[in-house]
């Protein structure tokens, strides 16, 4: 493996671990940095420093994702880490999120921007209630691809049968959540992360193994802009208005600042910008002071139009042959992400792409029990709690259901007394 | 599913980018930039360009002077700003000083730490609700863990337990009065990242990023640049009684205080070489060149927490 960059770039892929530290997490996002050779000398001498210091024998890998000084004080992971790599070919943005129940909101958090979750278990365990619970908000979140990787092989003797039959119980319990049954990719991988078995190098200790090793699966899974709704979805940040410019030729520039969520557009495309309805055609499109003919998933640009509309932040500009009629009312589910609970008496603020809406709760349809995934009626809703919410929207959202878009299909809630974000929606 | 067209790894950084500057110029009243004339902050100064032309930015740019600061970037950054049209503002550490609202240990103490109180008297000034930044999430695990935006409370304090959720691109900049946001558009680029824009964008830099010859000591093991001229004529950083000064072939990784960050021996003097040698080198940037951060192994969140970028 070399850092260089080749010609060839294969984009950015964003990915994220599921398990705690017993399954040997941090240990294997230390191998697949030490192994892609991103680990420089400095932080290995730190790492083996205090290795020695703690009395380990060996380099503990899993030292590379040591955190704050406040979590280090407490022992524990409070908090999403992000760590990059880059195969040559490829770069690579891990999120790194603690895997305990009291954390869901961080792997909410995590998975919120991963295309691909690697979800551990330990050979020696098999599926358990963790498993289940990071399956589900792993689905819950719509990450497309899954890897389980059924981890420690080296202490069950790299046994297949110990691997295909954790494979079984999984895809079973997978039917069972329809993890299986939408589309979903779902791989299985036998690794020991400690000995760097099926991560980077295949190594010799399961010759029955013929799958792909972990970053044969990463470096093919599809980058993370290329996965999107085919509809063009183009929330407008900010309006470019430079009047007071002297060059006569701006005079009348006014430009949509925004990021394609979704689809793609081209100079000539009808448009309809939304919540208004009205209808025009792209004139052109920018990037700085670039002239370009088309706008692609993920990209920032600048659009102008034929006609003068009044468009400004919040609005969103859509081809006209797929708008959608805005919505003042949404079935969502909901993880609650503060610890002050959710009042169905208070007024909260939503805020979908860039725009906000006062919105009201109507009611409480379930919350569900991340560990055996059984509806529960509730009343209000504690810190990492997971339901389905109906909202009243003061003023009307352009939306696509998240299964559709995740850009479009979410949002978030905010406490204005506080400005704190405290809830994260996923439309129905 | 669209599997024709994917954005290379720099292009979706810098959509990424643009669109956290969008966010910041959308949702705030009065941002500003913070601009060095380092190599971070030149690719932020090219990414606003991206966002926001033909208008102009939408914030002024701000430099907190230690007033250690090689004089090539000083002269570089005020000829960056004149280029593109925008205002630059500098306030100093040393007036500071001056109010008595820095106080140095001793004459030699390094002054990067101090450009919080200066920084954080300059938001009071100008009432920024907003200083985008450019710092980086590889730099450092105190910077790995913080939010793209970052709630700051009118002491400018950073509270890692305590940060707002940020999931998917949806970003909550909303802050009451006194407090402040701290954004850091390119917080998911690496040292690698900066070095290829900067020679895709064929961005122009400081000359002490390229190799050049210069008066060295070695201090327990790092290369120390020795008699440094400032602007006011005077010498910073004198030998200390029995050091042996060397001419030594260098560059900077880094640009930031003179007393404080440390060139590399080099003979990388294009962008590419440099590209070149960021690929095989075997020492991280901070690791290599940051004089203030190896006293404690959390040094970077206790000046985090007490307001510094």
């Amino acid at each position: 493996m070399n850092n260089l960059m080749q010609p060839q770039d294969n984009g950015l892929l964003r990915f994220m671990t599921c398990g705690s530290v017993d399954d040997g997490k941090s240990t294997l996002i230390g191998r697949l940095l030490f192994d892609t050779k991103t680990i420089l000398e400095d932080t290995l001498t730190n790492i083996t420093r205090t290795s020695n210091k703690r009395g380990m024998d060996a380099v503990d890998l899993s030292l590379l994702t040591d955190g704050l000084q406040a979590e280090r004080e407490q022992g524990i992971t409070i908090d999403v880490a992000y760590r990059y790599f880059s195969t040559g070919t490829r770069k690579y943005i891990i999120a790194d999120a603690p895997g305990h129940e009291q954390y869901t909101r961080n792997m909410v958090t995590a998975a919120s921007t991963a295309n691909l979750a690697i979800i551990l278990i330990d050979a020696r365990k098999g599926v358990l209630t963790q498993t289940r619970r990071h399956s589900f908000l792993a689905h819950l979140v719509g990450i497309p691809h899954i890897v389980v990787a059924v981890n420690k092989m080296d202490l069950v003797n790299h046994d297949q049968a110990v691997f295909d039959k954790i494979r079984t119980d999984y895809l079973a319990f997978a039917a069972q959540i329809g993890l299986a049954n939408n589309g979903s990719d779902i791989r299985f991988i036998p690794m020991s992360a400690l000995n760097g078995d099926m991560l980077v190098d295949r190594n010799d200790a399961m010759p029955w193994y013929s799958g792909e090793t972990l970053l044969e699966i990463l470096e093919q899974v599809p980058a993370t802009c290329t996965e999107h709704n085919d509809s063009f979805r183009f929330p407008v940040q900010y309006v470019c208005r430079p009047q007071a410019s002297d060059d006569p030729e701006l005079h009348d520039f006014r430009g949509f600042m925004g990021r394609v969520e979704s689809g793609e557009i081209a100079v000539g495309d009808k448009v309809t910008v939304l919540p208004s309805g009205q209808g025009s055609t792209v004139k052109a499109i920018q990037l700085g002071n670039d002239k370009l003919q088309t706008a692609i998933s993920e990209q920032s640009v600048t659009l102008l139009l034929e006609d003068e509309i009044d468009i400004s932040r919040g609005d969103m500009i859509v081809r006209a042959s797929d708008a959608k009629e805005p919505v003042k009312q949404i079935e969502a589910m909901i993880c609650w992400l503060s610890e002050t609970p959710l009042s169905t008496a208070r007024t909260y603020t939503i805020r979908h792409t860039t725009r906000e809406s006062k919105a009201k709760v109507g009611s409480i349809a379930y919350k569900v029990d991340v560990n055996t995934l059984e509806h529960q009626a509730a009343q209000g809703l504690n810190m990492n709690d997971i339901a389905r919410i109906e909202f009243k929207l003061a003023k009307p959202l352009a939306v696509d259901s998240y299964a559709d878009n995740r850009a479009t299909g979410a949002f978030i809630v905010i406490d204005e007394s506080s400005n704190n974000t405290v809830g994260a929606g996923m439309i129905i | 599913m669209n599997t024709t067209k994917t954005l290379s790894h720099l292009d979706w950084l810098e959509a990424e980018a643009i669109h956290i500057m969008r966010e910041v110029a959308g949702q705030c009243e009065r941002p500003v930039l913070l601009f060095s004339g380092g190599k971070d902050s030149l690719c932020m100064l090219r990414i606003a360009e991206k966002a926001f032309r033909p208008g102009r930015f939408p914030f002024p740019l701000l430099h907190i002077d230690t007033g250690h600061n090689y004089k090539e970037v000083i002269d570089f950054r005020d000829k960056r700003a004149a280029e593109l049209g925008e205002r630059l503002i500098v306030r100093s550490v040393e007036d500071s000083m001056a109010r008595g609202t820095v106080v140095l240990k001793n004459e030699n103490e390094p002054r990067n730490k101090h450009q919080s109180v200066t920084l954080l008297e300059a938001i009071t000034e100008f009432e920024f609700d907003a200083c985008i930044g450019g710092a980086r999430r590889d730099e450092e695990k105190a910077r790995a863990k913080e939010r793209i935006m970052s709630f700051r409370d009118e002491f400018g304090q950073w509270d890692p337990k305590n940060q707002r959720p940020e999931l998917w691109d949806l970003y909550n900049a909303r802050t009451h009065k006194g407090e402040n946001i701290r954004a850091f558009p390119i917080s998911n680029w690496t040292e690698m990242d900066v070095w290829q824009y900067i020679e895709r964008e064929n961005l122009e830099l400081p000359s002490i990023y390229f190799a050049h010859t210069r008066p060295i000591v070695m201090r327990s093991g790092a290369i120390v640049p020795i008699n440094v001229p400032l602007a006011n004529g005077e010498m910073l950083n004198q030998p200390k009684p029995g050091e042996e000064i060397i001419a030594m072939q260098v560059r900077f990784r880094t640009v930031g205080d003179i007393t404080c960050t440390a060139p590399v021996s080099s003979d990388a003097d294009t962008v590419s070489k440099i590209v070149l040698e960021t690929a095989t080198t075997t020492i991280t940037e901070r690791g290599a060149t940051r004089l203030d951060d190896q006293t404690s192994d959390a040094s970077m969140e206790q000046r985090k927490k007490e307001g510094y970028f």
